[in-house]
């Protein structure tokens, strides 16, 4: 691939080790500038490792990585003044209010006055704190805590935001106010790379991601790109392990196909034709789901163990 | 990496900014503590004793109470809630994605651990003139000793809570440790009174029988060369352990 700008984050067979667990594995990663980059993968696929690569809190065990050009472990003030990091765990001062927490974290950057506040008030606004702005950041609910955890990392207006797990545990109005905020910065100019669990947020929000396991880059793409290289349209249908030699018998062992317990995926470019078969000659009146297929079903595809078969 | 004091300034300036919203709670067992110690030790068990050093017992043991002030005010810091900040909230992890980095995160804590020394030991020394038990001008160089006593037991407390495995081990740093410190001191009563010379080769090993050594030299205008050993005892130590909590809170930040 190529891209005109220059990377903001670049990784060349980078690994890391912990006494002898491999964590990341040899891992090729590429983000261009001004686009929302989402990292996915199952839990100890080696996400967070990778993002404490790039902010300079884990060192790579072997490889290069690079952020704004700048080799992090040489230069890790200078990198990490143009960085804003949401960490999966919000660190908060439960002592202090949302505007205090704001000043404190301010610091951190040198800012000075009148800045400083100038900046914690833009925030408060930008965020919706504002309402909460001088409670105790103990009483706050989880969704404005998580948004003071993200305001907290805008304080020096960085131009790579990078957001582990944003939107774990929060409610469903509070993630789309968030997910339009993200919108927002990435079209200000900011590079965003996030990590979720959530296949909706990461298809929604980002520009390309990158699904990981085992410490390795599966798949990297536009997410429509990757959900058009697995199939268009997806069945899924319950049923054992018996029962699916007889029901598919006859359909191709091709067409790629995932069982998660006693749930069974089918990715097909028209899914009529198997239906057909099912209904034809199995005359089953099962409930059987038909829907396009989504980033979930790639996700699953790429990092669900599966017996037979690959993609 | 090189320290930058305005790094470890803005570590500092967080926990200052928390302790200013308590600090008038906070800091009012500051001055009742050595009224107690003065009205029973000072008075109650001093009643029954002439002279201790050439002294009064409560003039004998006001400078070495300062010490212990300024010891208790450092080692609060750097023990339980150096502790949580480390692994229950994080703090450390938040601070190093900014352009903050484990020394300066060291050297601010020790700071604000210094800070608060200052603050206890401060109103134990003001309490202390209160009662007219500081003689001056002379005992204001025990002022010096309070910050120095509070660095010492910075890098202590630092480099245990960076070594231990769990937060219950602090409750032997206190009683095996803090504990004996501030009884056997010289602090109640004067060390080479009592041991022998062998095993006061051995007491030498006492870090806070350095600070209570200077502090008493100040309130008794009473200076000799000798004083230069005790100096170089409290900074060398803390240098060392400054060099060792140096290493470990990199271990511990990062990986």
């Amino acid at each position: 691939m190529a891209f005109s700008a220059s990377p903001v984050v670049e990784l060349r067979s980078v690994s890391k080790k912990f006494a002898e667990r491999v964590a990341v594995d040899g891992l090729d990663l590429e983000i261009p500038p001004g686009i929302c980059f989402g990292l996915l993968g199952p839990n100890g696929a080696g996400k967070t490792t990778t993002l404490r690569m790039i902010y300079g809190t884990t060192r790579a065990t072997t490889g290069a990585i690079r952020v704004f050009g700048l080799d992090i472990s040489r230069n890790p003030r200078a990198v990490k003044s143009r960085l804003g990091v949401t960490l999966q765990q919000n660190v908060l001062i439960e002592a202090l209010s949302p505007r205090q927490n704001l000043l404190v974290f301010g610091r951190y950057h040198l800012l000075r006055e009148p800045e400083l506040s100038g900046r914690a008030e833009e925030l408060l606004d930008f965020l919706d704190l504002r309402s909460h702005a001088d409670v105790s950041t103990r009483e706050l609910s989880g969704g404005f805590q998580r948004r003071l955890a993200i305001a907290l990392s805008l304080m020096n207006r960085p131009d790579l935001l990078i957001l582990d797990e944003p939107t774990t545990g929060l409610d469903p109005a509070v993630r789309l106010a968030l997910w339009s905020r993200i919108r927002e910065l990435r079209s200000g100019g900011k590079t965003v790379l996030i990590t979720t669990h959530y296949m909706d947020e990461a298809q929604r929000l980002c520009d390309r991601v990158a699904i990981m396991a085992a410490g390795k880059v599966m798949r990297e793409g536009a997410p429509a790109d990757l959900i058009a290289a697995l199939a268009p349209e997806t069945v899924e249908l319950d049923c054992s392990v018996d029962e699916e030699a007889t029901l598919l018998d006859g359909v191709k062992p091709s067409v790629p196909r995932l069982r998660v317990g006693q749930r069974l995926m089918l990715y097909l470019v028209d899914s009529t034709r198997v239906i057909e078969h099912i209904r034809r000659d199995h005359g089953e009146r099962r409930p059987i789901v038909v829907r396009p297929t989504n980033l979930e079903d790639v996700f699953l595809w790429l990092t669900v163990p599966r017996s037979g078969g690959n993609a | 990496m090189s320290i930058s004091p305005s790094y470890a300034v803005a570590v500092w300036r967080r926990n200052a900014s928390m302790y200013r919203r308590t600090w008038k709670w906070n800091i009012l067992p500051n001055f009742f503590e050595p009224v107690f110690y003065l009205f029973s030790i000072g008075l109650g068990v001093g009643a029954y004793i002439s002279t201790m050093g050439g002294l009064s017992y409560i003039a004998f043991i006001a400078p070495g109470l300062v010490c212990v002030a300024a010891m208790n005010g450092a080692s609060f810091e750097v023990t339980y809630n150096i502790y949580v900040r480390l692994t229950f909230e994080k703090t450390y992890d938040a601070m190093l994605t900014t352009p903050i980095e484990p020394d300066d995160v060291l050297c601010g804590e020790i700071l604000w651990a210094m800070t608060r020394a200052c603050v206890y030991g401060g109103c134990f020394f003001i309490v202390l003139s209160l009662f007219g038990l500081t003689p001056l001008p002379s005992s204001l160089w025990a002022l010096l000793v309070i910050p120095v006593t509070g660095l010492l037991f910075a890098t202590i407390g630092m480099v245990f809570s960076l070594k231990i495995p769990n937060i219950d081990l602090f409750s032997f740093y206190f009683t095996l440790f803090l504990t004996p410190l501030f009884l056997f001191s010289d602090v109640f009563f004067p060390l080479k009174e009592r041991l022998s010379p062998g095993w006061l080769w051995v007491a030498e090993a006492l870090p806070l029988l350095h600070p209570v050594r200077l502090a008493r030299a100040s309130f008794n205008g009473e200076f000799s060369v000798m004083l230069l050993w005790d100096v170089a005892y409290v900074l060398g130590l803390a240098f060392l352990l400054f060099l060792w909590a140096r290493r470990s809170v990199r271990r511990r930040l990062t990986n």
